[in-house]
């Protein structure tokens, strides 16, 4: 099926098989590697992107039902060069080890901000049970974000 | 007359950001999986859904002729291609039984998971739509899922060993062999206990990958793997299919997270690797998260019999421990020594005679098999004896803290040598136990409980402690040979200075998360004087770093970090005799600080490093026989193990109608020995409390009688959210380890080893008043609640 996705600023025209996963589309098809996959049950959110500026677990959707819509990848989201106020805090806090669901908790940890500009630490904590980290104990991604939120 | 150090001040120490974050919040950073590399064929791999089973036939036509299959393979199709069977590297005793193990089955299939066939396809998804074509016809045999079940030979899982008992492993105190008995026969105490340690699913958020690309005609293979040890992989890979060495080239490139489990030799890795020289083209493999959790190795699996003699006072005069420890189908790399990682820990932090009996038997289940997580073997047994601890204390009424600090090795015993011959580097586990209370208000908890755990409460109060000492930093080559470990515990670095001053690390070490770019690049800095900005720190390529025994067993500070630091030392000696010559000085006069040499008495007779560096490479003017470069090699095996300690104090609040745990606080005080890097540090203390917790509260591979895994997803098994684990208090003590020339101690491994036991002396000390003396970990709703209903059944009796 033929789409047309807006991926971080840029249209793309691209045919695809109507079962690719949103995910394998941005990664396979457009070579944006930087969200992982980490789970086939929807359940770690490595994968989280924004659709039309919204936290999306893109294994969640097909690439067909993003067609017309407007996609940011963890590669949109520093702006001239300069890392996103929520990249620079969690390089800040130490919100990250081995970094594999970090582009995912990034996406998610903005959007939660966008909906709650000045969450409590309990908040943050709910706001991101969908995004699992290993690495971390989440000590220093709940202050990272409460960080960001502070900024 | 005033003195005035105008030395910079360190970079060692300091909360340095990391250099590896842009790359890996940007998106930048390449992980296994992420390679764009043309014309590889993908790999998938069918999985027995038996958990034991003889194959009678595998039926490969139909998915031979689905669109984009190059290749179906069978386990006898490629029988011939293997060398030999797959690695391991720890036969822990001469006449340990270890069943032949090749990257597919022939024959019969031993776990829910094992490999029978592959698929070779133009994509991932027409190599995994194939896999449904291939037909297996299976005879199931009984399953065996209990360890005790498997010690019985009712069934016998590996008919040619005849046993599923693979070793017997005793740890006996030579000359003291009466002593234990002795001391039980005249303990005033004694206590008994059966602790189960639970099977525990690694989970690293990046499951594996592999990517095999070979040069057909030149003969190199090119192995990426998302792997802890490319090192080792590169030997067995080598050694398993009789490929040169020196063609072999192993890179590890971002790897996102180990804990264990990714170090190892897997069979997709030898797959990929015998499938890219067959079909000379690239060949990768990704796994799903649901293979993950069947084929990729699973951490503890022990039961464990703990006794404790005490004499009237409390203190310890014996420790008796039997281990079954479960294997698994099959052995992978380290699997059989893995409890015997744990076996000179039972008696902790204590100062016990040379009364220690310690066996452990590992036996064969037919479930997937088990090796390294986190900890491997410590945390086991630091929670068999605090948890002991603990059930002593209250036998004899007294409060545990005060158990412990009657038993504690005292600061002045140190360096101790140990019952078990070995030495203790250094330690002061009544500080870190003293200040852990502090923060965790210990006697404030108690107070409250005291008004709060009133007959008929439903919200009830507990506090617990863990103290644990961890031997780490692996390892003395020689203690390896003596435990018949194939390798030995060295690690090399090469510190190279570039013509431009800026520097080069090669280490041996393999991160995945542990930030050693940055650490590398501050313990450089130090020596050098110069910024860690200007320290690049080349590895996880075995072409570029050709030595080193990676990342594991919290060696890579104390083992690896330290060779750079004497590189760098020898490095200064070699530029020394540079600037001697050129500043017509004697060595012994000159002075190097601040990156700078400098004639004693004569300030302005001074030579940069910049400058020798530059000299180093025109090579104008050397002194005679100084070989023109500026760069130092060193490999390092380490004399001793590194001991980090601590005491982990956590709060707990249970309803006595739901059997939902809260943590209230976590208080974890750790001691490494000197920090490279605070921030690093409390990263790896809160990640590996929140690892053991996730034991004691939350995580257990679940099987039904069948030998089927229950909870095989993220879905199922419970990997803690961040809604589930709180803030984490930290202190730390300092108390840096004599045995190395920065005072430094590993600390990846120590919040696990000692969260599980803190949280579940909670957790009991919670329920204690409602009669519940212990529980099987985790501590869920339903395991507390049924903890409750049977001790309240056994009262009313």
């Amino acid at each position: 099926m033929k789409i047309s996705v807006t991926v971080n600023g840029t249209v793309h025209e691209s045919d695809v098989e109507p079962r690719t996963l949103l995910v394998h589309y941005v990664r396979e098809v457009l070579g944006l590697t930087g969200t992982n996959i980490g789970c086939d049950t929807s359940s770690c959110g490595a994968c989280s992107l924004h659709v039309n500026g919204e936290a999306v677990k893109s294994c969640t959707m097909l690439a067909v039902q993003a067609d017309g819509q407007s996609i940011t990848t963890i590669e949109g989201l520093a702006v001239d060069g300069e890392m996103h106020p929520m990249q620079q805090a969690f390089m800040e806090n130490h919100g990250l080890q081995c970094g594999y669901c970090t582009p995912g908790m990034v996406m998610a940890a903005t959007s939660l901000l966008k909906e709650n500009p000045n969450p409590t630490e309990e908040e943050v904590r709910i706001g991101l049970e969908g995004n699992l980290c290993r690495c971390t104990g989440y000590h220093n991604i709940v202050k990272s974000v409460l960080a960001a939120a502070a900024k | 007359m005033t003195v005035t150090d105008d030395r910079p001040a360190s970079v060692l120490g300091t909360r340095r950001l990391r250099k590896e974050d842009p790359a890996l919040l940007t998106g930048e950073a390449k992980y296994t999986n992420d390679l764009d590399l043309p014309g590889a064929l993908h790999l998938a791999v069918l999985r027995s859904p038996y958990a034991h089973a003889r194959i009678i036939s595998v039926d490969t036509s139909a998915a031979a002729t689905s669109p984009g299959v190059v290749a179906v393979y069978s386990g006898a199709d490629l029988a011939d291609t293997w060398g030999a069977p797959m690695p391991s590297a720890w036969a822990v005793t001469a006449d340990m039984k270890n069943p032949a193990h090749y990257p597919l089955a022939s024959g019969k299939v031993c776990y829910v998971g094992d490999g029978v066939a592959c698929v070779l396809a133009t994509s991932d998804a027409a190599a995994r739509d194939a896999l449904d074509l291939i037909d297996v016809q299976y005879e199931p045999l009984p399953a065996v899922v209990d360890l005790e079940d498997a010690l019985s030979d009712r069934v016998v899982i590996h008919e040619d060993l005849g046993t599923n008992s693979s070793y017997t492993w005793d740890l006996k105190i030579e000359g003291h062999e009466g002593q234990v008995d002795e001391a039980f026969a005249n303990a005033a105490y004694t206590v008994r206990e059966r602790f189960v340690q639970q099977r525990l699913i690694p989970m690293a958020m990046e499951p594996r990958a592999v990517a095999a690309v070979p040069q057909p005609f030149g003969g190199d293979m090119v192995l990426y793997s998302a792997t802890q040890v490319p090192h080792i992989l590169k030997v067995m890979v080598a050694l398993t299919l009789g490929i040169p060495e020196h063609q072999m080239r192993v890179i590890a490139p971002a790897v996102g997270g180990g804990f264990g489990s990714k170090l190892d030799v897997y069979a997709e890795e030898l797959l990929c690797v015998a499938l890219a020289r067959k079909h000379k083209v690239p060949v990768r493999w990704v796994e799903e998260r649901g293979e993950n959790t069947v084929a990729t190795i699973h951490g503890r699996g022990q039961i464990q019999h703990v006794e404790l003699a005490a004499d009237a006072d409390g203190k310890l005069t014996a420790v008796r421990i039997r281990i079954l420890a479960d294997m698994g189908g099959y052995q992978q790399l380290i699997t059989a020594g893995i409890p015997i990682l744990g076996a000179f820990l039972y008696a902790g932090v204590y100062d016990l005679p040379h009364a220690y009996d310690f066996s452990c038997t590992g036996v064969y289940t037919t479930l997937t098999p088990t090796d390294a997580y986190r900890g491997a073997g410590r945390p086991e047994a630091t929670y068999a004896i605090e948890r002991a601890m603990d059930v002593l204390a209250d036998q004899m009424g007294i409060d545990p803290m005060d158990l412990r600090k009657r038993n504690f090795i005292r600061k002045e015993q140190f360096p101790y040598t140990a019952f078990t011959g070995l030495t203790y580097d250094s330690g002061d586990h009544l500080a870190a136990a003293e200040m852990a209370a502090e923060l965790a208000d210990y006697a404030g908890v108690r107070a409250r409980q005291a008004t709060q755990n009133v007959p008929g409460a439903t919200k009830l109060l507990g506090i617990g402690q863990a103290s644990y000492f961890e031997m780490c930093g692996l390892a003395p080559s020689r203690v390896l040979a003596s435990l018949n470990y194939s390798a030995g515990g060295w690690e090399a670095a090469t510190v190279r200075v570039l013509p431009t001053n800026k520097v080069q690390v090669v280490t041996g070490t393999a991160p995945h998360g542990q930030g050693h770019e940055t650490a590398w690049s501050m313990i450089v800095a130090d020596r050098l004087g110069i910024s860690p900005d200007d320290v690049d720190v080349l590895h996880s390529d075995t072409a570029i770093a050709p030595l080193g025994l990676d990342t594991y067993g919290s060696r890579s500070l104390p083992v690896g970090g330290v060779a750079i630091a004497m590189a760098c030392d020898k490095v200064i000696d070699k530029a020394k005799k540079i600037a001697a010559h050129q500043l017509e000085a004697n060595e012994d006069d000159l002075d190097f600080v601040g990156g700078s040499f400098t004639v004693k008495g004569s300030p302005d007779r001074t030579m940069p490093l910049a400058a020798i560096a530059f000299e180093a490479f025109t090579a104008h003017n050397l002194p005679d026989g100084l070989e023109p470069n500026l760069e130092a090699q060193v490999t390092y095996d380490p004399p001793n193990f590194s001991w980090p300690f601590g005491t982990h104090i956590c709060t707990v609040e249970i309803d006595t109608e739901t059997g939902q745990v809260d943590v209230l606080q976590y208080v974890a005080v750790d001691d490494c020995g000197n920090q490279v890097n605070p921030l690093i540090v409390e990263g790896q203390v809160h990640g590996g409390v929140v690892q053991g917790m996730a034991q004691a509260l939350y995580e257990e591979a679940v099987y039904d009688s069948d030998g089927t895994l229950k909870n095989a997803s993220l879905a199922e098994y419970l990997v803690p959210a961040a809604s589930d684990v709180p803030n984490i208090t930290l202190g730390h003590t300092v108390t840096p380890s004599p045995t190395n020339p920065l005072g430094v101690k590993g600390i990846g491994e120590a919040g696990t080893i000692g969260s599980a036991p803190a949280v579940m002396n909670a957790v009991i000390d919670a329920l204690s008043s409602l009669g519940v003396s212990d529980m099987p970990m985790p501590a869920s709703p339903h395991n507390v609640w049924k903890a409750i209903q049977s001790a309240q059944q056994g009262a009313s009796k």
